[in-house]
C-alpha cells in the first residue's frame, strides 16, 4: 500500500530514525509488559537525559511509538518543571539567590548578566553558550554571593566581575571547538 | 453486597433509599433537588475539578463534591445551608475573576453556563480582583476557534474529544495558574489531529471554543449587486432551527427556515437534499459495483467531514474503503456552479454558494483542493453553521415565528424522503437501502423503512436481506463507536459489505454547529436528539417520493448533464479522492 494510504510504516520509520537506538529499544521493552504507557516519564528522562531538552520531533516520536496521545504526552512534559522544552546552553550559569548572596548584592549580579547576556531566567542565549537559572541555595554561603558557571564555583561575584567571567568561558568554547575539529 | 442493596440516607432532612453505587448528585436528583454543576457531565468520566457541586455530609470537616461521592448508609446530607451557598458562590466569584469581563461583546451573551450560573449563585458584585490570565486568540485554523482567556478548565472539551470522540486532541498542558487546554505542542486544530468536528465547542461552558465566524461574508455577498447569493440547507437544520426562536425541540421547520433566508436577501434557496439523492445514486451503485465485481469491502460512507479527516489521520489504511462519492453538500454546491450556471447563463464566480450545515467540519471540507472549480473557484464559498443561521435572522430582526411558510427554488426544486434522513444516524444507510434494494433485485420494492439500521444507542450491526443477497451492514455515531466497528475491518473479524459512520453522536443533528440545548436539555441529550431525529423522520413520511433514485430531477439531471451513475462526467464531478494526513492520530 502507497503512503497515501497507510502511512504507518513511514511514521514508524520517522520516528525511530528521530530517537536514539537505546530508546527505541527501551520503548520495544516497555510494550511487551502490561501497561507500557505508565513508563512514559521514564522514556521522557532518557530522551532528555541524551539530548538535554525535549523536542517536538522527540515527543512525537514517543507518542507515535508508544502509542500514546501526543497531547498526553506533551501534557506530562509541560507539567512538570523537571522537563525541558527548550535547548539548554553550552554552560549553565546558576546564580545562587539564598538569603546570603541576596544580602551581599546577587540581585545586582543578576541584573549585570541578564543585560550581558541579554536573557531571562531560563532561557538560553542566541548562540547556545549559555542558559541563566536561580538557585535557592547552594550551601557556601560563605563565598556570597555565588554564581557556578557549569561545574565552576565562582564567590565573591559582583557586577564589574561578570564580563570578564563570561569572557573566560567564551574563550572555553573557542579552545573546544578548535579541538574537536 | 449485590447491586442491588440500598443505602439508607437524608437529604436536606428526607429520608430515602439508593441503590449502592448512587452518588449524592444523582440521589438528590431523585427528590427532586437539583445540584448546581459545571465540570460534570452524566456522559462523560468525573473530573469533580469545578467544585461547584459541593454539600455539607455530616461528621466530614470538609464540603464533598457531590458529583464523585457515593452514598454510604445512614449518610446525612445538606444541600442548601447558608454556608454551602456561601462557598459555591466564592467558587464562582473565584472562577469570574479569573475570566475576562466581556459578556456583553462574547457571542455566547445569553446562553453561557457561566453567566447563569453566576446568576443562580447570586454573585451581585465583584469581591475579588486579581491576576488574569492571558492567552493570545487562537483563530489560524479554518473550522474551531480557541479563546483560552474565557476558559475555566472544566476538561468537558478534553474528556469529549477522548471518551466520545476518540481523538485525544485536546489536553491541559502546564500547571498551576499557567494551565491551558490545547492540542499537543500548542498547535492550531488544523495543525493536529482535530478532525473538526466541533463537539468541544457543544460542550463549552463558556465561550472557550466557537465555530470560526462567517457571517461578515455573506452578508458583504449578499450586499454585492454582482453576486448571485444561493443558499443550500442541509436536512438536520430544519429539525433544529426553530429551537432558536422557541419552538419545542423536533418542530420540523422547512418553509420557515425557507421564507427567513429570502428576508435576509439571498437569491435562491435549495435544498442539500438534492444533492444526498445524488449521493445516494451514485453511492448505491458504487456498492454494487464493489459488490458485484469484487471491489473494496466494506464501503464506507463519506457524507461526514469529520469523519473523513478522521479516517485520513487515524485510519489511512481504510482509505480505499471510503466511497469515492463528494459529500452532498459539495455534489450540489458542484452542480449550482457547474449545471445551475449554465443553465441560468451566470458565470461560476458570479455565483456565491452559502451553505447552511451542522457542522463546523464542513467550514474545513470546502476549503480542500479537491473541492475547487479549476483550482481556484470554491465550489461552496461559505458555510454557516445553525447557530450562525439563528443569529443572522435574529439580528436582521426577522420574527421567525410568524414567517409563512416558502418553497425551495426551482430546478432542483424537489428532494426525497431518503434525503432528509440523512440528518441522522442510520439515514444514509437507511437511504441507500431505498436504493439499493429495487436495484440489485431490479423489482420495486414495498419496504421503505429500514429501522434496524437506525443506530440510536450509537452502534448498530444488522443483517440486511435484499432479493438473494445478505448485506451485513454497520452503523455507528460517535467516534469512539465507529472505531469498535473499524477494529473489526482492520482485523478481518467480520465481513461487512457497507458501514455508515457519522462523526458526531447522533448523526448530523448532534452536530457540532447545532444550537445549544434549550433550557432542559442537557448537552448531547439523547433526548433532545431523539426529538430532532422524529423531526426529520415526519418530514420524511410525509414526502410523496421518499427513494432517491425516484426522484424526478435526479432523473433529469441524469438525462440532460450526468449521462448516468459512474459515468466520466458524474465521476469527475461528484466523486472524490483522499489521502493519509499528518500527524498521524493514536487510536
Amino acid at each position: 500500500m502507497s503512503a497515501k494510504t497507510d502511512n504507518l510504516k513511514e511514521v514508524e520509520a520517522r520516528s525511530k530514525a528521530a530517537l536514539p537506538q537505546d530508546i527505541v529499544d527501551w520503548i520495544g521493552e516497555c510494550k511487551k509488559r502490561p501497561h507500557p504507557e505508565s513508563q512514559l516519564i521514564s522514556t521522557l528522562h532518557k530522551v532528555q537525559g541524551h539530548y538535554g531538552y525535549l523536542a517536538k520531533e522527540q515527543m512525537d516520536a514517543v507518542a507515535q511509538l508508544m502509542q500514546i496521545p501526543a497531547s498526553k504526552v506533551t501534557g506530562v512534559a509541560t507539567f512538570y518543571h523537571f522537563f525541558r522544552l527548550h535547548p539548554r546552553g553550552q554552560f549553565i550559569i546558576n546564580v545562587c539567590l539564598g538569603t546570603a548572596c541576596y544580602v551581599k548584592g546577587a540581585d545586582r549580579v543578576v541584573e549585570k548578566l541578564k543585560l550581558e547576556l541579554g536573557i531571562d531566567f531560563g532561557e538560553t542565549t542566541k548562540d547556545g553558550l549559555f542558559s541563566l537559572e536561580a538557585s535557592r541555595c547552594l550551601g557556601t554561603c560563605g563565598l556570597a554571593p555565588v554564581v557556578m558557571i557549569g561545574d565552576d564555583v565562582h564567590g565573591g561575584v559582583t557586577p564589574d566581575k561578570v564580563p570578564a567571567l563570561l569572557e573566560t568561558y567564551i574563550n572555553k568554547a573557542r579552545s573546544l571547538r578548535k579541538q574537536s575539529r | 453486597m449485590n447491586s442491588d442493596t440500598k443505602i439508607n440516607i437524608t437529604i436536606d432532612g428526607r429520608k430515602l433509599a439508593v441503590p449502592k453505587g448512587t452518588t449524592i448528585m444523582d440521589a438528590a436528583e431523585k427528590i427532586g433537588v437539583h445540584i448546581p454543576r459545571l465540570c460534570y457531565h452524566p456522559d462523560l468520566s468525573l473530573q469533580g475539578s469545578c467544585r461547584v457541586c459541593i454539600v455539607e455530609v455530616k461528621d466530614m470537616n470538609f464540603y464533598m463534591a457531590s458529583c464523585s461521592v457515593q452514598v454510604w448508609e445512614n449518610m446525612e446530607v445538606k444541600t442548601n445551608t447558608p454556608e454551602i451557598r456561601q462557598a459555591r458562590r466564592d467558587i464562582v466569584e473565584l472562577l469570574l475573576e479569573n475570566h475576562p469581563r466581556d459578556c456583553q461583546t462574547c457571542e455566547r451573551d445569553g446562553n453561557c453556563e457561566l453567566q447563569n450560573l453566576a446568576y443562580s449563585m447570586g454573585v451581585r458584585e465583584r469581591l475579588f480582583e486579581g491576576e488574569r490570565k492571558m492567552f493570545p486568540l487562537e483563530e489560524s485554523g479554518r473550522s474551531v476557534v480557541r479563546n483560552s482567556d474565557k476558559c475555566i478548565l472544566c476538561g468537558r472539551c478534553v474528556r469529549v474529544c477522548a471518551e466520545i470522540q476518540g481523538v485525544h486532541n485536546l489536553s491541559q498542558q502546564y500547571r498551576g495558574f499557567k494551565t491551558v487546554v490545547t492540542p499537543a505542542h500548542g498547535a492550531n486544530m488544523d495543525d493536529s489531529v482535530c478532525i473538526q468536528c466541533g463537539q468541544c465547542i457543544n460542550v463549552c461552558p463558556t465561550a472557550s471554543f466557537l465555530e470560526k465566524r462567517s457571517t461578515e461574508d455573506v452578508w458583504e455577498a449578499i450586499a454585492d449587486p454582482g453576486k448571485f447569493v444561493v443558499v443550500q440547507t442541509a436536512p438536520s437544520i430544519r429539525a433544529a432551527i426553530g429551537e432558536g426562536f422557541g419552538f419545542p425541540v423536533g418542530t420540523p421547520a422547512t418553509g420557515k427556515m425557507i421564507t427567513a433566508l429570502r428576508r435576509l436577501g439571498v437569491d435562491a434557496v435549495f435544498d442539500t437534499n438534492i444533492g444526498a439523492d445524488l449521493t445516494i445514486v451514485e453511492e448505491a451503485n458504487e456498492l454494487i459495483r464493489r459488490i458485484n465485481g469484487g471491489g473494496v469491502l466494506p464501503m464506507l460512507t463519506s457524507c461526514s467531514p469529520g469523519w473523513i479527516n478522521f479516517m485520513e489521520k487515524f485510519y489511512p489504511e481504510l482509505i480505499p474503503n471510503a466511497s469515492t462519492c463528494r459529500s452532498p453538500m459539495t455534489m450540489l454546491s458542484v452542480l449550482l456552479k457547474t449545471y445551475y450556471a449554465e443553465k441560468t447563463g451566470r458565470r461560476p464566480e458570479d455565483i456565491y454558494v452559502v451553505a447552511i450545515m451542522p457542522c463546523v467540519a464542513k467550514k474545513y471540507e470546502i476549503r480542500r483542493p479537491e473541492h475547487f472549480l479549476d483550482k481556484h473557484i470554491p465550489y461552496t464559498d461559505t458555510v454557516l453553521t445553525t447557530r450562525e443561521l439563528i443569529w443572522m435572522i435574529k439580528c436582521y430582526g426577522i420574527d421567525f415565528t410568524i414567517l409563512p411558510d416558502g418553497q425551495f427554488d426551482e430546478p432542483l426544486g424537489i428532494a426525497t424522503g431518503a434525503g432528509d434522513i440523512f440528518g441522522t444516524t442510520g439515514g444514509v444507510m437507511e437511504a441507500s437501502l431505498r436504493t439499493a434494494s429495487e436495484l440489485i433485485t431490479g423489482k420495486s420494492s414495498e419496504k421503505l423503512e429500514f429501522t434496524e439500521v437506525r443506530a440510536v444507542e450509537g452502534l448498530r450491526e444488522a443483517e440486511v436481506v435484499i432479493g438473494d443477497i445478505t448485506l451485513n451492514v454497520g452503523v455507528a455515531n460517535g467516534l469512539v463507536n465507529a472505531k469498535e466497528l473499524l477494529d473489526k475491518v482492520v482485523r478481518n473479524e467480520k465481513k461487512f459489505h457497507v458501514i455508515e459512520i457519522m462523526a458526531c453522536p447522533g448523526g448530523c443533528i448532534g452536530g457540532g454547529g447545532q444550537p445549544y440545548p434549550p433550557q432542559g436539555y442537557k448537552i448531547l441529550d439523547p433526548a433532545l436528539l431523539a426529538a430532532r431525529a422524529k423531526a426529520l423522520y415526519s418530514i420524511d413520511s410525509q414526502k410523496p417520493i421518499r427513494r432517491s433514485h425516484k426522484n424526478p430531477v435526479i432523473q433529469v439531471l441524469y438525462d440532460e448533464y450526468l449521462t448516468k451513475p459512474g459515468s466520466e462526467k458524474a465521476h469527475e464531478l461528484l466523486h472524490t479522492h483522499y489521502e493519509s494526513k499528518q500527524p498521524r492520530g493514536i487510536r
